[in-house]
């Protein structure tokens, strides 16, 4: 298969999970006008932290006043999975240049691993590098015009719709294709349970408290029904 | 107690966050050769953190109102109605418009 052949195979394969991606930035944008960022700010969180979850939690965050260093803490934590793509890809561009594994990292995100592993794996390219890169710019592209659109819809949203509610909602529906394991499920419940007990606390040290029994609790859960 | 209401504090904490995860982005990209995989002591704890930490965002997002724990609210009922859409078609799209349409809904009744 030609490099170019590979690159448009990638984009094609990617395109239906980005125009979804890119719904979920138009929500996102809206929320960020609905939270007070200006369009200045809300863009430069799209190319910077360009991830739709970790957006989408940060601006929940900044939403109820959280303190900055909660909002910096949640980002830092809801983008920890992007260490476990970042391990899982890399033999596939291990023929990139120093140089060219820059760029190629700044545009790794959920949907173009998924798409990449499934292809890496399965053989159905033989070009890894075109192949990502074909999926990674059509995902980026979609994304920042999904935000874009977001942010001129969100001046015209009446307030009283209440469309920052669509951010817990967004993680409903994220979180729910998470929970295909009991142990998952249980990291879940003991996380979202100990954040609720723990609202009250100062800092919103629940979410980071919460995080990490969760966390605990699903390694302990899957120690359990492994042995 | 720095809220990030202030314009500069709003730069400084995306830059940060945005920063960190191009770190976690460009990590094994670079580390590949030295270490050829998450060593499982690390992976295990992370595949928990994804399921943890969005709980721990969204249950007291839909529990806890004003302070306190409230159950028979409208965020609630579209939560779990979206909840049930999210598991039956993993429609990302499909999963929030329900949602918000039960949250008016309820909400118009109530």
């Amino acid at each position: 298969m030609s490099p170019r052949g590979a690159l448009v195979d990638g984009a094609v394969d990617v395109a239906p999970a980005s125009l979804s991606l890119g719904s979920i930035g138009v929500v996102v944008g809206i929320t960020a006008v609905q939270v007070g960022l200006t369009s200045p700010q809300a863009v430069w969180m799209s190319l910077t932290v360009y991830n739709g979850l970790t957006q989408a939690a940060m601006l929940g965050l900044m939403g109820s006043h959280a303190p900055a260093v909660v909002v910096a803490v949640a980002g830092a934590l809801v983008n920890l999975r992007l260490v476990m793509y970042s391990a899982s890809l890399a033999p596939h561009v291990e023929r990139l240049s120093l140089r060219e594994r820059v760029p190629a990292a700044y545009l790794l995100v959920d949907v173009v691993y998924a798409v990449s592993i499934v292809a890496f794996e399965t053989g159905r390219t033989d070009e890894p590098v075109p192949y990502y890169l074909g999926a990674a710019i059509t995902t980026w592209c979609c994304w920042q015009v999904g935000t874009v659109l977001g942010l001129s819809a969100g001046t015209v949203v009446p307030p009283g719709l209440h469309l920052e509610f669509a951010i817990p909602l967004l993680f409903v529906a994220l979180l729910v294709p998470l929970l295909d394991e009991r142990p998952s499920l249980v990291a879940a419940g003991v996380g979202g349970v100990v954040a609720v007990l723990a609202a009250g606390l100062p800092f919103d040290a629940g979410l980071v408290v919460g995080t990490g029994l969760g966390v605990g609790a699903g390694l302990l859960a899957e120690r359990w029904w492994s042995s | 107690m720095v809220l990030v209401t202030t314009p500069l504090s709003v730069w400084l904490v995306v830059t940060a966050v945005g920063a960190v995860s191009f770190v976690y982005r460009l990590s094994f990209f670079l580390l590949f050769g030295w270490l050829d995989s998450v060593p499982h002591r690390v992976q295990r704890p992370l595949e928990f953190v994804g399921p943890s930490v969005i709980a721990a965002l969204v249950l007291p997002a839909v529990l806890v109102q004003g302070g306190s724990v409230s159950v028979f609210t409208p965020e609630l009922a579209a939560a779990l109605v979206a909840a049930v859409v999210a598991w039956r078609t993993e429609n990302v799209a499909a999963t929030v418009a329900v949602g918000m349409v039960v949250l008016w809904t309820v909400g118009w009744l109530a």
